[in-house]
């Protein structure tokens, strides 16, 4: 048959696109965290090998692509989801007088836009404070001529005014982003098509443990180095 | 027992309609929320007043048409019943109950709890169907075997009864668990393969057109779903489109 001209924008489509780029930023999250996790070593080298990976980071050609494709897809995730809540939202133009949807759904799958755009707003701030420090900003080098965002790092969530706001916020978007994933992870997969007997419990567990490790991990960082 | 309800009176499609209260008196546990309905009818009849309009015929779960959101859920509480299956003992003396119709752009209103679903009928005329030669030479579907697992589950997508619960209750008005149901019904048997990618293609567009929203894996229709219907179709129905659409030329 001849390809209905609504097919590339037919509902279905539009939440593939959701599902694979949500996957891409899970698997951007685990590389993320695991450079970060030297933030938390305390012995004399922790701060130049970190200040290595920055510098890797920003520099190696292939993951100079990577990034690229990854602001492409937190840019396109966030202005699509936005867009398909806008949609849903018109597909019920009077509302119900009196709604009980917590007696059917989970509270983190009906605010997925919400803390979406709590995450936005987090990873732009985020940016901001070191992405950009990185990439434009005149900081000082560490012993092996590398730039030294270790201890951009460290003064940021030690600052005596801004410490506790930055570590709150932190916090609070690590936890929205903890619900984010938990709905997230496993309904990325019911998109593509994937529902097992066998497996889909499997992917269940793995979301939940994946949605609370991660953004933990995350959330621990910041913390650590403000109490240290 | 005594109950206070809120119903939406709405004239008509062009109406913007409003929620009234009604009290009622000497509601009895073992009647069923239609007869209810029909009580407070008569005694608004008597009164000189319209009476609330409401969809409703086979009145044993079956038909589909009883669409009532009471108490914040489609069809009420209770899991697996539609409304004429719902018991008035499910409430207690004293309770005020929310009555409204189905609320979707797809299945505006037609006059009070009545809402037009004929969105639906559009949907599976787009490909709910297969041919079959009926000049006098048509198959036995018996002479064809089928594995056991799917018949099972065919059978269970095709217990659908086109309610539009699954409609009602979804944040996004989304009509997947119908239309995935429709489409799995005859993706699984043979007969239906003839016409598969065509027929997920042209629902789906259908579903879109009608201006249902698009489903974010929510749940709450499976719950909501007088038939239990499981997503498990849905899933089935995004593996039919996408390689309908990447093998369709
Ligand atoms: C690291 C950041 C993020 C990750 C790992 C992530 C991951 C995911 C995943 C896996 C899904 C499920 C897709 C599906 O159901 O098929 C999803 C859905 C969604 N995300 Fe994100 N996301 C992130 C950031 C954001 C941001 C910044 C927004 C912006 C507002 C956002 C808005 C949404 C929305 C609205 C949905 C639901 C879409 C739907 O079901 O139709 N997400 N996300
Ligand atoms: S899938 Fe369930 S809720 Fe939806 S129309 Fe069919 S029977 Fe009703
Ligand atoms: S009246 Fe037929 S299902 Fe309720």
């Amino acid at each position: 048959m001849s390809a209905k001209s609504g097919v590339f924008s037919s509902s279905i489509v539009r939440k593939v696109w959701m599902s694979l780029t949500g996957l891409f930023l899970c698997s951007f999250l685990v590389v993320h965290l695991l450079g970060n996790l030297t933030l938390l070593r305390s012995d004399a080298g922790a701060a130049e090998a970190f200040n290595a990976y920055a510098h890797f980071m920003t520099t190696f050609p292939l993951i100079k692509i990577t990034s690229y494709l990854l602001y492409f897809s937190i840019l396109f995730h966030a202005v699509w989801g936005i867009m398909l809540e806008i949609k849903n939202r018109k597909a019920r133009p009077v509302a119900y007088a009196y709604n009980n949807p917590s007696a059917n759904s989970s509270w983190a799958s009906r605010k997925m836009s919400l803390l979406g755009t709590i995450i936005l707003v987090f990873i732009a701030t985020h940016m901001y404070h070191f992405w950009a420090q990185m990439h434009f900003g005149t900081i000082p080098l560490d012993a092996s001529g590398n730039k030294d965002l270790y201890t951009v790092v460290m003064e940021f969530f030690r600052h005596p005014s801004f410490g506790i706001p930055a570590t709150l916020l932190y916090v609070v978007s690590m936890a929205a982003l903890a619900f984010h994933l938990h709905h997230g992870f496993q309904s990325a997969f019911q998109t593509l098509g994937v529902n097992h007997r066998k497996y889909t419990p499997i992917i269940e567990k793995v979301g939940l443990v994946f949605s609370i490790a991660i953004p933990l991990a995350f959330a621990i960082i910041p913390v650590y180095i403000f109490l240290t | 027992m005594n109950l206070t309800l809120k119903i939406w009176r709405q004239s008509g499609p062009k109406d913007k309609g409003a929620m009234k209260t009604y009290p009622i008196q000497g509601v009895e546990a073992d009647m069923s929320f239609l007869e209810m309905m029909d009580m407070l009818n008569e005694q608004l009849v008597g009164k000189g007043e319209e009476p609330v309009v409401f969809d409703h015929d086979c009145r044993e779960g079956i038909c589909g048409s009883c669409s009532m959101y009471i108490n914040g859920e489609a069809h009420g509480p209770g899991r697996g019943i539609t409304t004429c299956q719902l018991h008035m003992r499910s409430f207690n003396d004293g309770d005020t109950i929310y009555i409204e119709p189905w609320r979707a752009k797809a299945f505006p209103v037609i006059k009070d709890l009545m809402v037009d679903r004929s969105s639906f009928d559009r949907v599976i005329a787009a490909g709910g169907y297969v041919s079959v030669n009926t000049s006098g030479n048509t198959l036995d579907a018996n002479a064809i075997p089928i594995p056991k697992e799917d018949a099972d589950k065919a059978f269970d997508a095709a217990t659908c009864i086109g309610c539009g619960a699954c409609v009602a209750t979804c944040k996004n008005s989304s009509a997947m668990l119908f239309v995935s149901a429709k489409v799995s019904q005859l993706a699984l048997l043979p007969q239906g393969q003839v016409e598969a990618a065509d027929r997920v293609l042209n629902m789906v567009h259908q579903m879109d057109l009608e201006g249902f929203g698009s489903c974010t894996n929510t749940g709450a229709c499976e719950v909501e779903c007088p038939k239990g219907i499981s997503l498990e179709n849905i899933a089935r129905m995004n593996r039919e489109f996408l390689t309908a659409a990447v093998s369709a030329d």
